[in-house]
């Protein structure tokens, strides 16, 4: 049987739905697991077809300058800067189609890109580069490929596990992405160095929701970082005091 | 009023940032370059001598749009590609329970192979798909420049996505096994 909600998610994620039923959506997608799965597919594909399709066809020089010639004013010749003037305004209009593929708009911003590279890695067959349960394999991998270091905890008494790790890009910046284990769910832990992609997130400890992912980020010491995961809040929030209490 | 020349000058500011994003849009609805740079040169001169009959303060990149869908529906490419619009009664197809969840399936899926599937959908289905998620346009916009009402074009989405999971499903699938 299908979930009554299922066919709202489309309109959900074109931010179409009426403010309440937006809200009771939110709601809904939070206790709903086939509904959240199925949005985040659908939101999977948003993103994708963006990503693939705009700006995939651009105009050459000669026929932008052609129309350029057809829309300018009879009495007005063109200035000869101007092909180049719009080229340029051209390749702005591009860069800012291209940053602009994460969907609803209230939405865009880093967490959702994290979202994404959070599911990415568990679809993928190899999902992290480095594969060890033990922090001291996996902290110096990163060194020489990141221009920080940060610490991992000591895991031994606690439920988690840690499964390896890859390198992360968000917001044009490299960071690091840990993959941990507890129960029968994927933890992926970032760091990266903060900067002001970042900073509308804020510095102190908070707990968000994304879809059907729990998240708790916070800044230490000049680093950000983001815990996602489908596991508990509980676990997520377990894991993060870890991570904060690690030396 | 405006006299012809600041009449010209509006336009053209107006129009020109229009360019790239419709000679996108026109490429993907015909196919290629020489036809959309055609679509869009007509657009153009269309959207011009008719630019006294657009109501200042409207939406603008709407009417463009719907000039150059016009000008598009009415080309040799255009007829040919309308004439079997077997589209609002199929059923939708809801996928298998044992598939793949599709927010991991569509985690794989690479630029080529989204483009492809895009290529292969009718073309009311791919333009539906490129006026809401590429160009981000609302259902309200959709249905004006589109001339149909916002049902239609829910369920024309719906369909259009529809078809367009199934064939990204069919590839990916495939692929693996
Ligand atoms: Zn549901």
């Amino acid at each position: 049987m299908t979930c009554e909600w299922r066919d709202k998610i489309g309109a959900y994620l074109d931010n179409e739905l009426s403010e309440a039923d937006d809200l009771a959506m939110s709601r809904h997608l939070r206790t709903c697991q086939d509904c959240a799965m199925a949005a985040l597919g659908s939101r999977k594909l948003k993103v994708s077809i963006k990503r693939a399709a705009s700006g995939r066809f651009v105009p050459s020089p000669e026929f932008r300058s052609r129309i350029g010639k057809a829309v300018a004013p009879r009495s007005r010749s063109l200035p000869s800067w101007l092909p180049g003037f719009a080229l340029a305004a051209t390749a702005i209009i591009v860069v800012a189609v291209g940053l602009g593929l994460l969907l609803r708009p209230r939405q865009h911003d880093v967490l959702v890109e994290i979202t994404d590279l959070h599911v990415s890695t568990l679809a993928s067959a190899n999902p992290v580069d480095v594969i060890s349960t033990d922090r001291h394999t996996v902290k110096p991998w990163f060194q020489g490929k990141l221009p920080f270091t940060f610490d991992l905890p000591e895991l031994q008494n606690s439920e988690f596990h840690l499964i390896g790790g890859r390198m992360a890009y968000v917001a044009q910046g490299p960071g690091a992405q840990l993959l941990f284990g507890v129960r029968k769910h994927q933890i992926s832990a970032f760091v990266f160095q903060e900067r002001e992609s970042f900073a509308r997130l804020g510095a102190a400890p908070k707990t968000s929701q994304n879809l059907a992912f729990n998240l708790e980020t916070w800044t230490d010491r000049g680093l950000r970082y983001v815990v996602i995961s489908d596991a508990s809040a509980a676990d997520v929030l377990a894991l993060a005091k870890l991570l904060r209490s690690a030396e | 009023m405006h006299d012809d020349r600041g009449n010209a000058e509006t336009f053209e500011a107006l129009a020109m940032p229009l360019l790239a994003p419709l000679y996108n849009f026109a490429h993907w609805l015909a196919g290629n370059r020489d036809e959309a740079e055609d679509l869009v040169q007509e657009t153009y001169v269309k959207a011009l001598k008719g630019f006294g009959s657009f109501t200042p303060g409207t939406n603008f990149r709407a009417w463009m749009y719907r000039i150059l869908r016009n000008t598009f529906l009415t080309s040799r490419t255009g007829l040919k590609a309308t004439v079997s619009l077997d589209d609002e009664e199929n059923p939708v197809t809801q996928p298998a329970a044992d598939d793949d969840p599709e927010s991991l399936l569509f985690a794989r899926a690479d630029q080529e192979e989204i483009r492809r599937a895009l290529e292969q959908l009718p073309v009311v289905h791919r333009e539906i798909i490129l006026l809401c998620d590429v160009e981000e346009m609302s259902y309200k916009e959709i249905a004006e420049l589109a001339g149909i009402p916002i049902g239609t074009v829910m369920s024309r989405l719906s369909r259009a996505r529809s078809s367009m999971r199934s064939l990204l499903r069919t590839k990916l699938q495939g692929a693996r096994q």
